[in-house]
C-alpha cells in the first residue's frame, strides 16, 4: 500500500513530477538558505550597502580572527586525534577482549552521544576544577594550599572535554567495523606466529581504517563547531571561531564581523563535511571489501 | 568444463625443492586425557589420541561432536580443563598460539582481505622475523607449490573460493610448520572443486611426506581419501579410532558404521563362532555367516553390518548369505541405482550399477552377499 502511495506521483507527466521537489525546497529555503543568505549579505556590507569584500579582508587579517582560527583548528585536530586514539583502544578492548559486561560498557559509552556537550564540562569542574574532588584530595594529601592540578581552565580542559564527548562518535563505527572481522583471521594470524600487537597493527588497524577515517572526519566536523564546551569551561585566552561569533554578535553587537566569521566557519564546516562524505563514499563504494 | 575448472583452480604443482618447503621437523601430536569445558558444559571429554609424525589423521563426526574443539586445543585457542597436548616432544598445553609453530587452514579461508596473495603468504614469515631474502625466496616457492604463482598480486576478493583456499594453504606451509591443522578446509567449496582439491591435497602430502596433518571434517569421503587414520567423534568423545580401511570394513560400533559410509545394520542373534574368524548368526529365520572381527562372544546378540554396494541381486542358483524382501523404492542416481528392500520389517539398501529393467516397488527380491564382506558389530560398544 505504501509502495502504491509512493508510486502515485510518478504516474503523471515529468512536469507534474518535478512539482514534488518544490515543497521540500521551500522548507529548506525558509529554514536554511534564507538565513544563510542574510548572513552572507551582512558579511558583505549589510542592508543598503554595496556588496564588498572589504570586511572580509579586514576581519581575516585581524589578530583576533587568526588566533581564533588557530585555536579552533588546534583544539579540533588535537581532540580528534585523542578521540581516534581513545576510541580505537577502547573498541579493540571491547570487541576483542571478551569480558562480562562488554556490551553494557559499549552502550554506556554510547549514552554520551545523547547528552548535552556542556554536561561533561560541568562534571569536569566537579572532578578536576580548582575546588573539585581531585584537587581537594590532593591538597589534603599533600598539605598544600593551592590546587596542584590546574589544566581544566586551559586549552587542555577543552580538549579533554571534547575527547570525552566525541569519542563515542569514533567508537560506534569502529565497533561496527570490528564486528565484520572474521575471528578466524585473528586466530590464523596468531597461529602463523603473530603476537597481539602485530595482529592489531597489521590486521585490525587496516580493517578499521575506513571507520577511523569516517569517525575522525565526523569528530573534526563537530569539534570545529563546538560551542557549549568552550563556553562552559571558560578557559582563559581560548577563543574559538564559534565563541568569537558569539562574542561579536551577542556581546559587542558587531554583526558584520560576526557574520564574516560565521561565513568562514560555514565554509570550513562544509569543506569538512565534504571530506567526510568523500571518505564514506570512497571506502563504502569502489574500495568496499578491500579493507 | 574441464578447461574452466583448470582455470578456476590451477593444479597444485609439485615443487622441485619440496624438501625445503616441507615441515621443518617431523613432529607428531599427542592428546593425553584432554578435557575441554565451557563453564559446566563438557565439549571434549578425556581425549587420548596420537598422530604420528608425517601422518594424516582425520577427525570426523557430526556438528557438536568436539572435533573442531580438539583441533582448536592443538592450535591453542581453547585451553583444556584437564590433560596435556604435545607437539613433538614439547608439551604445548599452556603455550601461546603464536609460539606453537603450527600451520592452520580454516573453512572460510580467513585470508587477510587488505593484503595481496603474496602478502598473505609472507605474513607468517614476517611475523617470525624472517629475513627479507628468505621471504622473497619462499613466498613464490609456496605459491608455486599450490599452483598460484600467477596470482601473487591479486587481492583475495579477486580470487575464487578454490584459489583462496590454495593461498591459505600456501600461507600455512610458508612457515614450515611442525604440524598442519586443517579445519573443514573444503567445506565452503562446490562439489566439483572440492573433489579436485581433495586429489591435490593428497598429492601435496605425497610431496611433503614429513608433514603431520590433523584434518577435521564431517565429510567421510574426505576422511577416507586422505587419512591414514580416522577418529570418529560423538558428543565430545572419541568413539572409534583406527586406520581408514579397517574402520570402514570393521566398524567397532553402530555409530561408526553409520557415520563412515552407508551401512545396513540388521539385528542378529545366536552368535556361533566358526573357523577363520567367522561366525554364524541368525536373522529371523535366516542363518547368515559374517566376519567376527571384534571377537563377539557366542550366544549373544549384535548387529550385522553389510555395506549397500556389497549386496547383489541373487541369481537363481546363488548360495550363501541370502535375504529376501519386498521392494519399497528404487532410485536412479545416474551412475548408480539404489534399491530399498523391506526384509522382515527392516530396511535394507542395495546400491548397484544402473539396471535396464529395475524392480518395481512391491516386487519380491532376493539379494545375497559374501560372508567376508559382512561384519558383526557390537550394539553397545562406544570405543572399538
Amino acid at each position: 500500500m505504501a509502495d502504491l502511495a509512493l508510486a502515485l506521483p510518478g504516474q503523471g507527466s515529468s512536469g507534474s513530477r518535478s512539482m514534488w521537489v518544490l515543497p521540500p525546497l521551500l522548507i529548506l529555503a525558509a529554514l536554511f538558505f534564507f538565513p544563510l543568505a542574510l548572513i552572507v549579505r551582512q558579511a558583505l556590507g549589510g542592508d543598503g550597502a554595496v556588496p564588498s569584500l572589504h570586511h572580509f579582508f579586514e576581519v581575516l587579517g585581524s589578530r583576533m580572527f587568526i588566533d581564533g582560527l588557530r585555536n579552533t583548528l588546534v583544539i579540533a585536530l588535537t581532540a580528534t586525534a585523542g578521540c581516534l586514539a581513545l576510541g580505537f583502544v577502547l573498541s579493540v578492548f571491547i570487541a576483542f577482549t571478551p569480558f562480562p559486561g562488554a556490551s553494557i560498557i559499549a552502550r554506556l559509552i554510547d549514552t554520551f552521544i545523547a547528552l548535552p556537550t556542556f554536561l561533561v564540562a560541568l562534571s569536569f569542574t566537579f572532578i578536576y576544577g580548582s575546588a573539585g574532588m581531585l584537587n581537594e584530595s590532593l591538597m589534603a594529601l599533600m598539605h598544600r594550599d593551592l590546587p596542584p592540578v590546574d589544566f581544566l581552565y586551559s586549552q587542555w580542559g577543552v580538549i579533554l572535554s571534547e575527547i570525552t564527548v566525541y569519542t563515542p562518535f569514533v567508537l560506534r563505527p569502529l565497533l561496527a567495523a570490528f564486528s565484520l572481522i572474521e575471528p578466524a583471521q585473528l586466530e590464523v594470524a596468531s597461529s602463523l606466529g603473530a603476537r597481539p600487537l602485530r595482529i592489531v597493527s597489521r590486521i585490525i588497524l587496516p580493517a578499521a581504517l575506513p571507520a577511523l577515517v569516517a569517525g575522525g572526519s565526523l569528530c573534526l566536523l563537530l569539534t570545529v563547531n563546538e560551542f557549549g564546551i568552550v563556553l562552559f569551561i571558560g578557559a582563559k585566552d581560548v577563543i574559538t571561531l564559534p565563541l568569537l561569533i558569539y562574542d561579536k554578535a551577542i556581546q559587542q553587537f558587531d554583526y558584520t564581523t560576526a557574520c564574516v566569521i560565521a561565513v568562514v566557519n560555514v565554509a570550513l564546516s562544509l569543506a569538512l563535511y565534504s571530506l567526510y562524505r568523500f571518505v564514506v563514499a570512497y571506502f563504502g563504494g569502489r574500495r568496499a571489501g578491500l579493507v | 568444463m574441464r578447461g574452466e575448472l583448470a582455470q578456476a583452480v590451477p593444479a597444485m604443482a609439485a615443487p622441485a625443492a619440496h624438501a625445503r618447503t616441507g615441515a621443518e621437523a617431523s613432529s607428531g601430536i599427542r592428546f593425553e586425557d584432554v578435557t575441554v569445558a565451557y563453564d559446566d558444559v563438557v565439549v571434549l571429554e578425556s581425549l587420548t589420541l596420537s598422530v604420528k609424525p608425517g601422518e594424516i589423521v582425520a577427525l570426523i563426526g557430526p556438528s557438536g561432536s568436539g572435533k573442531t574443539t580438539a583441533l582448536r586445543a592443538v592450535a591453542g585457542f581453547v585451553r583444556p580443563r584437564r590433560g596435556t597436548i604435545s607437539i613433538g616432544a614439547r608439551d604445548v598445553t599452556n603455550v601461546a598460539p603464536y609460539a606453537r609453530n603450527i600451520g592452520m587452514v580454516v573453512q572460510n579461508y580467513a585470508l587477510f582481505p587488505h593484503m595481496r596473495a603474496e602478502e598473505n603468504v609472507a605474513f607468517g614469515l614476517r611475523a617470525r622475523g624472517a629475513p627479507a631474502d628468505v621471504v622473497r625466496e619462499r613466498v613464490p616457492e609456496c605459491l608455486r607449490m599450490v599452483g598460484m604463482a600467477g596470482y601473487a598480486k591479486r587481492y583475495p576478493r579477486e580470487l575464487s573460493g578454490g584459489q583462496q583456499q590454495r593461498v591459505a594453504i600456501a600461507r600455512a606451509l610458508a612457515i614450515k610448520p611442525q604440524v598442519l591443522l586443517l579445519d573443514e578446509p573444503l567445506s565452503a567449496l562446490d562439489a566439483q572443486i572440492r573433489r579436485s582439491m581433495l586429489d591435490e591435497l593428497a598429492g601435496l602430502h605425497r610431496e611433503l611426506p614429513s608433514l603431520t596433518v590433523l584434518y577435521v571434517t564431517h565429510d567421510q569421503t574426505e576422511a577416507l581419501t586422505l587419512a591414514d587414520h580416522i577418529g570418529i567423534m560423538r558428543d565430545g568423545k572419541l568413539v572409534a579410532f583406527g586406520d581408514a580401511q579397517s574402520l570402514y570394513r570393521y566398524p567397532p560400533n553402530r555409530f561408526s558404521a553409520e557415520f563412515l559410509g552407508r551401512a545396513n545394520l540388521l539385528p542378529v542373534c545366536e552368535v556361533a563362532s566358526t573357523t577363520g574368524g567367522m561366525a554364524r548368526v541368525r536373522f529371523g529365520p535366516d542363518a547368515l555367516i559374517a566376519r567376527n572381527h571384534h571377537g563377539l562372544p557366542d550366544g549373544g546378540e549384535c548387529l550385522l553390518c553389510v555395506r549397500p554396494h556389497e549386496l547383489r541381486l541373487s541369481p537363481a542358483d546363488a548360495i550363501g548369505n541370502m535375504l529376501s524382501g519386498i521392494v519399497r523404492g528404487v532410485q536412479w542416481q545416474g551412475d548408480m541405482q539404489n534399491v530399498e528392500l523391506d526384509v522382515g520389517g527392516h530396511v535394507l539398501r542395495l546400491a548397484c550399477a544402473p539396471m535396464h529393467a529395475p524392480p518395481h516397488p512391491g516386487a519380491a527380491l532376493t539379494v545375497h552377499f559374501s560372508a567376508s564382506e559382512a561384519t558383526l558389530v557390537p550394539e553397545q560398544s562406544l570405543r572399538g
